[in-house]
């Protein structure tokens, strides 16, 4: 089922309302950010709190010889200095990866990349901590690195794990989908094949607040308390037990407002194990936050995936196979979050929204001297290499056979009828309705009136571009029985507590990172139950006040916590229908929901609101036989699928032929996200994902010199897009809901991100048309566009 | 958050109790203006100075645009912002108008300073190319007195100046010709970022025939850089698109630009020309209006 929305022509004319249930609404935590009454971890501040500072590595990759700890330790104020090798002898020196791999906490033998932890300080206050960094004296080796990931696997690449047992080389994993033998076959039998290489670089998500903690162990009751910045509280409170020991019970991790996520805040950091190492031996409370400079150069990056990209076609357009064959670099330490039967993420979705006859994937990761890292910035697991991959390859095809990227793409579309639908690489996509989301963009966009203003131009000598994406994301990880990290299912629970005057409490397992979570779960608790949404709090982000459950990232939230929400909601509402039949003094049967209060049939003046239901269930008076007091209820749910959602992107850009600056005109972006719960909180995310779209086809990317020296440690380095770099967003939608969610909501978190790189790179490539060029590799900065301009794109790395 | 080295700090009463400090505390002191290079540069422990004279107490004695008949004297304390906003600067030279729209953002623009900015000496500095587009001299005073000098000595090379350590730059001189236009350009990877690369050119006209031009480049050398060969080439021609076209190859072959994350050193050279051809036909343009 697909019914088209046209998009409003104000978008705030509803807005302000207070709908009980799904509608546009302001956001219930807006006052307190708009305030400045935020309360983040560095806002935490305790009695007594010290101050921690990490040393960082200077070199990509070193051995280390010696590190000399006595003027440090006797710099006033410093109370702490703690080397690898001190870690060492508590065992602590080393923690497990998301990825069953293996990470130093501080380096004991050799520091692996740029940045890497070395040793921390604890002192006083920030200055002295970071004053004291200085006196330490470490005496390194210096050590060859592996930066160029095309030679890490060469023979005489320099062994950067030596720490693993019989390792000889720098190969991290091998990694396959899809059917080999067919796709070969279906390669030699067609008409058309084109090849691409393209490269996804290296960008880093750079939330505005960047990672810290405050651990806080009380020797006496053996608890630790940990504010900290984390996307995921539950899963990093059971990974503290396993790597440190520590009970599971006297562990209580607090995520307190975060300042953006991005997948950034998903991995557990060495400087959160310091942090708490630093409060167990001192006995005080103390607190790490990391400059800009350290969350630029040593946190989770994204991409880095080298793409060979392959599509096999019929002369007149039918997209036959789409073959990849992938390099990926993983860094030091294999540092991916993703789960445990996925080490490529949901890359394997790379097949897009196109009914194909075979497909395959080959894909090779490897260390190299670089922070470790790979999932993050809103990547859905990799799904925004997956859908750039197939958007550039579908418009190389374009390119070959002289057709309209958007016919080409119409022609090959999973059709309607054919949801579910399982692809070449096995992902059943739930639902989808592909062509009137395509239309509605192109219509908003003005297709055909952009290409005949682009002939004129051409015709001038202007360069003008119109790029277009379609994209299939698979988010909402994930079914229990395929999906989990490290041994944990990702599933995520929630509970619902009616308060006797009708008020309500719902706690939830996922944290909010920016994403509305105190505004969007409210609603949907509202629609289930009539209960305002003002009357609802919502909790989240502390594993002592919360049930278990896995975290925000991923697009996951709606999907999976969501429909705990939903589903716990029913379980309350189905409680109260009881409680209403005996109220009423009618059979359950006779009782209808009207939201907010069941009536009897046949006489809307009998009724009871689920107001009256609660203060019954609390009250005194007779429940139904049997019949518990109270009305609350709890749930853990398990997924049965991913959900689906797409989009259909348009781009338009203009490139000044002397500079060769893109300057993004128009974007136009109809996003299909099922069933849509705030469509004001539905644009703010979108609007951001977009923006990180600009930022990564324009002008991010974190580089390294031939030393692997970050050439990305600032943010004067490294650009992230401001407003003057963006257009006015120009947002619609469809609505094709889940058929498996119980509100038929999908996730939107990262549509936009995923979306919106290959409709700007395409638009700049169209726009290069008149110059032969075919492809050209992000970040696309004036002078890399000017290259390709003179036939001299290069890759980035 | 990004802490600096410990420091110092006095805020100056006048000019010359901040030179008498200077005079004391020699080269472990540094005079603060609107901070937004200097501050950075401690925070990341890249610059670390014992004691910092914040002059910003005063922005009364040193911020001011004076508009004469032979030349515009602008004080070294007066703002990015008031220089942005300053319609009788503008009139006199809309070079500056153009630069200021480009530089950095207005939380910059609202503390930064001219002085400041020269002071700096970064390659990549706007105000330096537009001041050495408009040939100006620098008054630096000391324990001594004061002295002029042209922007040619006022910047030694990169980050370095001919202030001393006991002097501070008071005041940036413009000199005032008639048939005078201007225009500035930049392209930059991002709003706020350095200059990939600028130009400022400046012409003055008289009976259709350009008496004089100049043309300033930023980014591609070792300072902002003026172009002797440029000036001569165009003195006594009439302006047309060959003419601006011989300037822009002139600028292209007499910079020096690297290679580094903005761009590579050839489309450097190539903006160079471009923008050279751009603000020429800018500034003839506006000269002649």
């Amino acid at each position: 089922m697909t019914t088209v929305h046209e998009p409003k022509l104000s978008q705030f004319d509803d807005n302000d309302q207070k709908p009980v249930g799904f509608g546009r609404m302001l956001r219930k935590e807006d006052p307190r950010f708009l305030r400045g009454r935020g309360r983040y971890t560095d806002d935490v501040q305790l009695p007594g709190m010290l101050h921690l500072a990490i040393l960082r590595s200077p070199f990509a990759h070193a051995r280390i010889v010696s590190v000399d700890t006595s003027a440090a330790e006797a710099s006033p104020g410093v109370r702490l200095v703690v080397t690898g090798a001190m870690l060492a002898e508590k065992g602590l020196a080393w923690m497990p990866t998301l990825s069953n791999d293996v990470q130093a906490v501080l380096a004991t033998d050799k520091v692996r990349f740029q940045g890497q932890e070395v040793a921390f300080v604890v002192a006083d206050d920030r200055y002295a901590a970071r004053d004291a960094l200085e006196l330490i004296d470490v005496e390194y080796d210096v050590l060859e690195p592996v930066v160029d990931v095309r030679r890490a696997l060469a023979p005489d690449a320099p062994l950067i794990r030596d720490d693993l047992t019989d390792k000889a080389d720098n190969h991290c994993f091998d990694w396959e989908t899809g059917d080999e033998a067919a796709t070969e076959a279906v390669f030699a039998a067609a008409d058309v094949v084109v090849v691409e290489d393209i490269v996804y670089p290296r960008v880093h998500p750079a939330p505005m607040e960047t990672c810290g903690a405050v651990a806080d162990f009380d020797a006496i009751d053996g608890k630790l308390r940990l504010w900290s910045t984390t996307q995921a509280p539950h899963a990093h409170r059971t990974l503290y037990a396993i790597v440190a020991g520590l009970p599971e019970h006297k562990i209580q991790v607090i995520a307190p407002d975060i300042g953006g996520g991005f997948g950034n805040k998903v991995p557990i950091y060495p400087g959160y194990v310091c942090a708490i190492v630093g409060s167990i031996l001192t006995g005080k409370p103390v607190k790490w936050m990391e400059d800009r400079s350290e969350n630029l150069i040593s946190t989770g990056f994204a991409r880095d995936y080298i793409m060979r990209g392959e599509i096999a076609a019929t002369r007149d357009g039918k997209i036959l196979a789409i073959r990849t064959n992938v390099l990926a670099d993983h860094g030091a330490f294999n540092g991916t979050a993703a789960p445990v039967k996925y080490p490529a993420g949901f890359f394997g979705v790379f097949t897009g929204s196109y009914d194909i006859e075979a497909a395959y994937c080959k894909m090779t990761a490897v260390y190299t001297n670089k922070a470790p890292g790979g999932v993050a910035y809103a990547c859905s697991f990799r799904i925004t290499e997956a859908v750039y991959l197939v958007e550039r390859i579908v418009d190389c095809l374009a390119h070959e056979l002289d057709m309209d990227p958007a016919e080409l793409r119409l022609k090959n579309f999973i059709q309607p009828e054919q949801f579910p639908y399982e692809t070449k690489t096995g992902w059943v996509y739930d639902s989808g309705n592909y062509e009137p989301t395509m239309r509605l963009a192109m219509d908003m966009a003005g297709y055909a009136d952009l290409r005949k203003e682009q002939a004129e131009k051409r015709a001038r000598g202007e360069l003008m571009g119109i790029g277009i994406a379609f994209f299939t994301e698979a988010v909402g990880a994930g079914p229990r029985k395929d999906m989990d990290i490290l041994g944990l299912g990702m599933a995520d629970g929630c509970e619902l507590r009616v308060h006797p005057t009708g008020k309500a409490v719902v706690r939830l397992s996922v944290q909010t990172q920016g994403q509305g979570h105190e505004t969007t779960f409210a609603q949907i608790i509202a629609e289930e139950i009539g209960i305002p949404p003002a009357d609802i709090e919502v909790v989240h982000g502390d594993t002592d006040q919360t049930p278990f459950g896995l975290g925000t990232y991923g697009s996951r939230s709606t999907p999976v916590s969501g429909a705990a929400a939903a589903l716990v909601a029913r379980k309350v509402r189905d409680k109260a229908q009881l409680i209403a039949s005996a109220m009423l003094e009618v059979s359950v049967a006779d009782l209808d929901w009207v939201k907010g209060a069941f009536q009897v049939k046949g006489d809307p003046g009998k009724s009871v609101t689920i107001q009256d239901i609660a203060m019954r269930a609390h009250g005194a008076g007779d429940l139904p036989d049997g019949m518990e007091g109270g009305l609350e209820a709890q749930i853990c749910y398990n997924p049965s699928n991913l959900t689906y959602p797409h989009g259909a992107y348009i781009c338009v850009v203009d490139i000044d032929p002397g500079t060769a600056q893109v300057k993004v005109r128009r974007f136009i972006a109809v996003d299909d996200c099922g069933t849509r719960i705030n469509p004001m909180i539905i644009e703010g995310q979108v609007h951001g994902g977009l923006t990180d779209g600009v930022g990564m086809a324009l002008m991010e990317m974190i580089a390294f010199d031939e030393d692997g020296n970050c050439l990305g440690a600032s943010l004067m380095d490294y650009l992230i897009p401001t407003a003057l770099e963006v257009p006015d967003w120009e947002t619609g939608f469809t609505v094709t809901p889940s058929p498996h969610h119980p509100i038929g909501a999908k996730g939107v978190g990262e549509s936009a991100t995923v979306g919106s790189p290959p409709a700007i790179v395409n638009a700049v490539v169209d726009a290069l048309k008149p110059f032969g060029v075919r492809h050209a590799d992000m970040p696309l900065t004036p002078s890399r566009v000017w290259d390709a301009m003179r036939g001299q794109a290069t890759p980035p790395i | 958050m990004q802490v600096p080295a410990p420091f110092e700090y006095e805020r100056a009463t006048s000019v010359d109790q901040a030179i008498g400090l200077l005079e004391r505390l020699g080269s472990s002191a540094r005079l603060v203006a609107g901070g937004h290079s200097l501050l950075p540069m401690m925070k990341l422990r890249l610059a670390n100075f014992e004691y910092l004279i914040d002059i910003n107490p005063l922005h009364a004695e040193l911020g001011y645009i004076k508009i004469q008949t032979d030349e515009v004297r602008i004080g070294a304390l007066t703002r990015h912002r008031e220089l942005l906003e300053s319609d009788d600067l503008a009139g006199a030279f809309p070079i500056f108008r153009d630069a200021e729209r480009v530089i950095a953002d207005p939380v910059v623009r609202n503390r930064g300073t001219l002085g400041g900015s020269l002071c700096q000496a970064d390659p990549s500095e706007d105000l330096s190319a537009v001041c050495t587009t408009l040939d100006a001299s620098c008054v630096i005073r000391g324990p001594r007195g004061e002295r002029v000098v042209s922007m040619e000595e006022f910047h030694v090379g990169p980050y370095e100046t001919a202030v001393g350590d006991d002097e501070i730059l008071i005041e940036v001189r413009l000199p005032r010709r008639p048939g005078h236009g201007s225009a500035y350009e930049k392209v930059e990877r991002r709003a706020g970022d350095w200059a990939v690369v600028s130009s400022g050119a400046a012409v003055w006209l008289a009976d259709g025939k350009i008496v004089d031009a100049r043309v300033g480049l930023a980014a591609v050398g070792p300072n902002t850089t003026g172009i002797p060969e440029i000036s001569d080439t165009l003195r006594g021609n009439t302006p047309s698109e060959e003419l601006f076209e011989q300037a822009g190859a002139i600028a292209a072959r007499s910079c020096d630009p690297n290679t580094d994350q903005r761009g590579s050193a050839d489309y450097k050279r190539h903006l160079a020309d471009e923008l050279t051809r751009r603000t020429l036909r800018k500034a003839v343009e506006r000269a002649r209006s």
